[in-house]
Formats: C-alpha cells, structure tokens, sequence
C-alpha cells in the first residue's frame, strides 16, 4: 500500500447548540483499504461522515486529503476533491429516472444538450456493474428500496472515485446483494479506491473491512486492524464501561410485591408489527424497572414504541390492567397513564422555541384540553417545583429549552411527562448523548420514582448502565428476546456475549 | 466523464429487479394527458352547444388573446417545479406595461423600453430569488413583497391610463398573419416561442434538471453537488423576465398602460400551470402542459362570454376545475408512493 492517509482527519471538533457532537477525534483513511467507522446511536459517525463529505464544517481541527488541506466546504467540493458518497438515508431524486439519478450534475452534453440517449446507455453500464439490469429511463420511485440504494451506489462510482464512502449502504439490500456490492467494493480495493464503510451489521463489518475505528459518544475510542480486534472486545469499546460512583444506587430493591402474584400494569402477548416487529411478548408490574438491552437495530426502541401507542399493532393483544385495549396514538397511551420519552431528544421531544416553563406545562395543557386553559401562577407552580425536584440548571424557568444542555433537556422533558402522573414511564436512551453528572442524576432519578412505585421501562446502548438500573433485564437481538431475566442473574459478560451473538 | 472500472458481474450472481414494461407512460405525464383530454371535452362540448365554436377564428384568437398568460405560465412552471410560487407576476407585468408607456410618452426610443421591461422584470425576480435563497424567506412571502412593490411602483409611475401609440409595440398585436381565418400575430409568436425555449431549456440542459431535482428534494440535490443555491436564484429571475415580456404583450394587446392591470393574474397563471399539470409541491411537470392549461382556462373565459353569462363564473369554473385538478394529483402521488 502506498505511504500515508488519503484523508487525515486530526482533532475534529463538532458542536450543535450545546452539544458537543465530535471532540478530538483522529481520523485516518488508506488507499486500498475498507475501514469501518463503528459506534452506537450518538456516537458521532454521521457527524464525522458529514464533515468528510462537505456537508457541515469543523468548528476545530483539520481536514487533510492527500496530505494537503482540504476546501471541503459543500458536497460539490468534496466531490471534485474525488469523495463519493452514498448517504444512510437514500438521497435521490424519486421524481426523476434512474438514469439522472446515477449522472445527474455530470450528463453527457451535446452543445449543451443533454444527450439523453448517451446518459441512458452509461447509466444502464454503471447498474450493470452492480447486477443490477432495470430500464434507467424509468422513474425512480418505480422501484423498490433495495434498487435504489444500489443506485446511489452506482451514482457514486460514475464519479472519478477516490474515497467512496458508504453509510450504512446495505440497510435494505438482501444476501445477493450485500455480496454483489461486496464484489464491487474489493474490486474498487485492488484500484486503490480508500473506502469507508459504516454498517451496524457486525457479520459485514468482518467479512469486508480492514481496519476499524471506534468512536463512543463522540470520542475516539481507538484505532485497530480488524484481524486483531475480537468481536466481543468491539462491542465493549463500542458501549463503553464508565466507571460511576455506585454507591449512589447501591440501595437499590427490587419490591416484593412484583412476584407472580400480581397482576402486571401492562401486558403484551406476542404483539408485532409487519416489518418492524415480530409477534413479542413483554409484561411490566407496578413498581418494576424493566430494563431492555441490545444493540441498535434489536428491537429495543421498537418494542418502546409499541407498548406506548407511537406506532399501533399489528397483531397481538395489549392489556393494561388486564382489560385489552388498542392504543391509536401516544395521546390514547397517556390516557391510560403510560408515557413515553423518545431517543429523539431534538425531533421528537424538546420544543427549543419554547422556555423551559413551556415545556414542562405542554403535556400537562394538552392533557386537560386547550380549553382549559391553566392559569400562569399554576404553571409558574408547576415547573419551578419540578426544576427544584430535577435540578435543573439553569433554574430560570423562562430560559429557552433550546439553550440547555443535553443533560438539562432530558430532565425538562421528564418533567413534562412526570407532570402527568404517568403510572408506566417509557424511557427510550434517557442517557444517551449527556454527560456522566446528569447521566449519574437521571439514573438516580429514575431508581427513585421507582421506588415511589412507579413501573419504568428503561432502554440504553450501554449494557452496564441497564444491568446497573434494572430490575429485570429483556435482552433483544435481531428483533428478538433472547434473554428475560432478573437483572441479578445476569453478569455484563454474559450480557455482553448475548448481544454480540458470540459464544458465552 | 472519468469512471472507474469495476470488473463484470459473475454471471450467477445478479439480483434481478423486475423490468419495467417498456410502453409505460410515465406517471408525470399523467396530469398533463387529463388535462388535453379536458380541453378536448370542452371543445367538443362547446361545439356541441354553441353550434358553430371551432372555428379557425375562435381557436387563433384563442392563442392571441392569451399570448402574455402563455408566457406568465411558462416562467411559473421554472418556479413551481423548484418547489416555490411566485405571486409578483402580475403586478411586474402590470409595472413594466406602465413603464414602458411612459417612457415612450416621454419619447424614449422602443429600442431601449423592450430591453428596458425585461431588466426591470429580471430585477424584480432577482430581488424575490434572493431573498428566498439567501435570506431564508418563504417564497409566498418574498413574492408578495414582490407583488406589492410592483404594484406600489405602477401607482409611482402614474395614476391614470398612459396610452401607447408607438407602432411597434401595437404592431405585434395588430400585424396579422395568415389568411382572414387562420392568423397568428408577432404577439402569438413569441408566446409560443417562450414555451419552446422554456420546455427545451426544461428538458434539455443541467439548469433545467437541476430545477427538477430541487423540487423533488432539496437537501438530496445539494447533496448530490448539484449547484442549489444558483438555480433556485435563476428561477425566480426567469419569472421576473417572463413577466416583464407578458408585460409587452399586454401593453400591445391593450394598447395602454394602466396601473390596475393584470390584478389577479399571478393567481389565473398559478392555476393554469397546475391545471396543467404541475405538482405544486414541485419537481414534477412540463412547460407543454402549462400551454394546455392556459388554452384549457382561456377555453373557459371563451364559453362563458358565448353563455353571455356574468364573467365572475370564469373564476367558478376555474376554482371547481383546479380543486379537482389538485386532488387527482395527490391521488396519483399517492399512488405512486405506495410502490
């Protein structure tokens, strides 16, 4: 292989309204090489991929493409600077053929015509490469999602290709076509093309890549060549062991009056959803944290979602309070008093328009009704007594929500949902993406509201905090329970196998 | 064009999708093909009831009388198809109309006022694409800016009706060519000369495409390298130009300038465009069929002042047609989306 990186990414600092995204990471790509950039939800990939490819800049840090600073200041420059890429979500034209979308911003022209016959004919070798033989002069919504990622393909290899880079390019392609584009991206190897896959398939990741970087909460975890890193030693790196003072926890227990006898607040028997979830059966009793493990893509926020009414059933019975009940909407869910806080901090929960006091009443208002409308003195009550009971910082309930940190906005949307006096909390990563103060303050938290019998379904990506919170632990892979198991029984080693699908 | 070379697929392997078959119409044409088979039902229904309707007469001054609509129409279709509205054409058109008349009131030579319309037209529409682009306002509301200070400026350059006697701008309307049944005038002329170069330009050069791609999705086109920020800009001054060249024709159709002129076009250009076929939302539509559009509105107009019916029913049947235009639209894109 030739001598150094193509691209040399060195201290990359990326920052959004508060949110470090990326700090310091070190990145290095090679000809010739497939390199993985692995990490769980959060973890700064997307952020880092974008910054490779033009999409957003660097607040701090270099760029280095051939060893020579790089203007990579829109999608266009990266591309002329020879990066292709494929993007996670399919970023095509779908009123437009196939042909365009392979070619489009470099068609054949004809004094300054387009030759559309030229056009159809190297778009049509291009997706002949790939094995893929449909007519480019159809439209490409005709087509299905597995045809249209490697269309995105092929657009990215009709370029003068240096980098190509991948973000999760076989989310929707089936066995054959994962190994076509296999095929393809060895061949691009031998060319000395420098590609950087990203896929949260662990089997894939092994089968193509060369060498891997791990990034945990946008922070390098390091730099390994694959053959020298066990799958079970990735995983570890990918979700972290942060060393927490546990004493904060250590009084924890688990209610008796959970044991069999009782009638579990929320009851799902084989609840599924058509090619989301298959049929699932999951219960939670009165006072009871849940805990769910997996990786990304498990199951974990599926099964979230469901149980709180955000995406209805399929199939399958839902009991709350032993009586079946069909939950239409997160409204119908919180009728019934489960609530529901989503992984999406951004898009689907905090308002960032509105002040903190605003946030916190919006549940509540909603729930009595627009008409109803609470009096100020009632809601300057109520959010400056839960912003004491939370500790939010800063305690002005008149800030905007947007300007708070990660930390501060999850507990003002658990603020918004505890308003309700929800009898099933459904926390989807309420850690995710926080620093480990709040991170240590939102576990406690939740271990307390437990206590005080409530039932709270807890996700996260990071085994040992589950383990550490839970009192019984559903573990998921491939959309599957594998493990459902009082969360005593269970070791972060056998956790940690069950989720990686290694031996134990 | 540089590729990298990928060895060829083993032959065992090759994930078959499903041609399509060959002699589909494509789904965007769809709305336009309705919209020829309205005006085909119009006419026949006219004819059926009136007795004596196409007649070569009827059907040229059908072209003429909607020449300044037909180029309104093809500079909306740029706009439309890039996702975003343009509400100043009218009161632009109206503007240019009264700046040319005064100026050639005041003797400047028409070598310099026609030139001088298609500035003032490419200026406006440069001011709306600018805002849009760079300064993040709706297009709704940037061109309603637009609309109120062309309109605003009509009033500036005079109240009263400025008459228009110079003899090439009323020759392009009053030259006739052809026989006394068959004529097309200069006015006639250009209007279809400015579909064919908007339909070419549509269909045939990277601008045109990239216009397309913006209105089927933005991020992806930006992501796609393609140049955003320019286009989206251009579009706007196309519509700016196209009003300003309407502006000539309406001068030299009414041979006057008047301040209230063209009040409500931009909303009789808006539907003829979609009527023919345009998604509003962008990123689907032909210049061919906006022509069909404004024949089918003008067809309209037509049969109503044949009924000797008030002229408040043109704008009825419009409204009712472009409601059930809209709806078959949605209905095939939605189709289209369950695939």
């Amino acid at each position: 292989m030739s001598e150094g990186p193509v691209v040399e990414v060195s201290g990359a600092r990326v920052q959004f309204a508060g949110d470090v995204a990326l700090d310091a990471v070190d990145f290095r790509l090679f000809a010739g090489e497939v390199h993985s950039l692995m990490g769980e939800n959060g973890a700064g990939k997307s952020t880092l991929i974008r910054a490779i490819t033009g999409v957003l800049r660097l607040d701090a840090g270099t760029i280095l493409i051939d060893g020579q600073p790089a203007d990579l200041t829109s999608p266009a420059a990266a591309q002329r600077a020879g990066i292709s890429t494929v993007y996670q979500e399919i970023d095509l034209l779908p009123n437009l053929s196939v042909a365009e979308n392979v070619l489009l911003g470099r068609e054949p022209r004809r004094w300054g015509r387009i030759d559309w016959k030229g056009m159809r004919s190297m778009a049509g070798e291009a997706l002949a490469r790939l094995g893929v033989d449909i007519d480019p002069a159809s439209t490409l919504s005709t087509h299905r999602l597995a045809t249209q990622q490697l269309v995105a393909i092929a657009r990215a290899l009709t370029a003068d290709v240096k980098v190509l880079v991948l973000d999760e390019p076989t989310s929707s392609l089936d066995q054959d076509e994962v190994a076509e584009l296999f095929r393809v991206i060895r061949s691009l190897k031998e060319q000395g093309v420098a590609i950087l896959f990203v896929s949260h398939f662990l089997e894939q990741v092994y089968e193509i890549c060369d060498r891997i970087t791990v990034l945990r909460n946008g922070r390098l975890v390091g730099e390994y060549m694959t053959t020298d890193l066990l799958r079970i030693e990735l995983v570890q790196k990918m979700l972290g062991r942060e060393v927490v003072d546990l004493d904060l926890l250590a009084s924890r227990t688990v209610p008796d009056a959970m044991s069999t006898e009782s009638e579990p607040i929320v009851s799902a028997t084989g609840i599924s959803r058509r090619g989301v979830l298959p049929p699932t059966s999951v219960e939670i009793f009165e006072g009871e944290l849940l805990g769910l493990a997996g990786l990304l893509g498990s199951g974990r926020t599926e099964i979230a979602r469901l149980l709180s009414g955000v995406d209805s059933i399929d199939g399958g019975v839902l009991r709350v309070d032993g009586t079946a009940t069909h939950l239409h909407s997160p409204r119908d869910a919180m009728l019934r008093g489960i609530a529901y806080s989503s992984e999406n901090r951004k898009i689907e929960g905090i308002i960032g328009e509105l002040t903190v006091r605003e946030n916190i009443t919006l549940a509540l208002q909603a729930q009595r009704g627009w008409f109803r409308r609470m009096s100020r003195a009632r809601q300057d009550e109520l959010s400056a007594s839960w912003i004491e009971a939370l500790e939010i910082r800063p305690s002005d309930p008149e800030k905007l929500a947007g300007r708070l940190s990660g930390g501060n906005q999850q507990k003002v949307m658990l603020a918004r949902l505890l308003a309700l006096a929800p009898r099933l909390l459904v926390l989807d990563e309420p850690t995710r993406g926080i620093d480990v103060g709040s991170k240590v303050e939102i576990q406690k938290l939740v271990t307390d509201l437990v206590e005080s019998g409530m039932s709270v379904i807890f996700i996260s990506a990071e085994l040992e905090e589950v383990l550490r919170v839970a009192h019984r632990v559903l573990v998921l892979r491939d959309r599957r329970v594998i493990i459902n198991a009082d969360a005593d029984s269970l070791s972060l080693d056998s956790l940690l196998a069950a989720v990686t699908k290694a031996d134990a | 064009m540089s590729q990298t070379n990928v060895a060829a697929p083993t032959p065992t392997a090759g994930p078959a999708t499903k041609r399509p078959p060959r002699l589909r119409i494509r789904t965007s044409w769809v709305p336009v093909l309705a919209a020829v088979a309205i005006l085909i039902i119009m006419f026949l229904a006219a004819q059926l009831y009136f007795g004596r309707f196409l007649t070569p007469r009827l059907l040229s001054s059908l072209l003429v009388d909607n020449a300044y609509l037909m180029v309104l129409a093809a500079g909306m279709t740029f706009v439309i198809l890039s996702g975003g509205i343009d509400l100043s054409v009218g009161a632009v058109m109206a503007f240019t109309g009264m700046l040319a008349a005064k100026l050639l009131l005041i003797g400047v030579p028409v070598a310099v006022v026609i030139p001088t319309m298609l500035a003032a037209g490419a200026v406006s529409g440069l001011i709306i694409g600018i805002m849009v682009q760079y300064f993040d306002v709706q297009p709704f509301i940037a061109s309603l800016a637009g609309m109120f200070l062309a309109r605003g400026l009509c009033f500036v350059v005079s109240l009263e009706a400025i008459q228009v006697k110079d003899p090439t701008v009323l020759g392009l309307q009053s030259t006739k060519l052809g026989d006394f049944e068959w004529y097309l005038t200069p006015t006639g002329i250009i209007a279809l000369v400015v579909i064919a170069i908007a339909a070419w330009v549509l269909g045939y050069t990277r601008f045109g495409r990239t216009v397309y791609a913006i209105g089927g999705n933005v991020h992806s086109a930006r992501l796609m390298g393609l140049p955003v920020a320019r286009s989206k800009v251009l579009v706007y001054v196309i519509s700016g130009i196209c009003a300003g060249i309407a502006g000539l024709l309406f001068t030299s159709y009414t041979a006057a300038g008047y301040s209230l002129n063209g009040i409500g076009t931009e909303l009789d250009t808006i539907a003829a465009v979609v009527i023919g076929g345009t998604l509003l939302t962008g990123g689907s539509g032909y210049a061919l069929g906006s022509l069909i559009g404004v024949l089918v509105y003008g067809v309209i107009k037509v049969s109503i002042t044949f009924l000797g019916a008030d002229s408040s029913w043109t704008r009825i049947t419009i409204g009712v047609l472009l409601l059930a235009f809209v709806v078959v639209q949605r209905l095939i894109v939605r189709r289209a989306n369950r695939h």
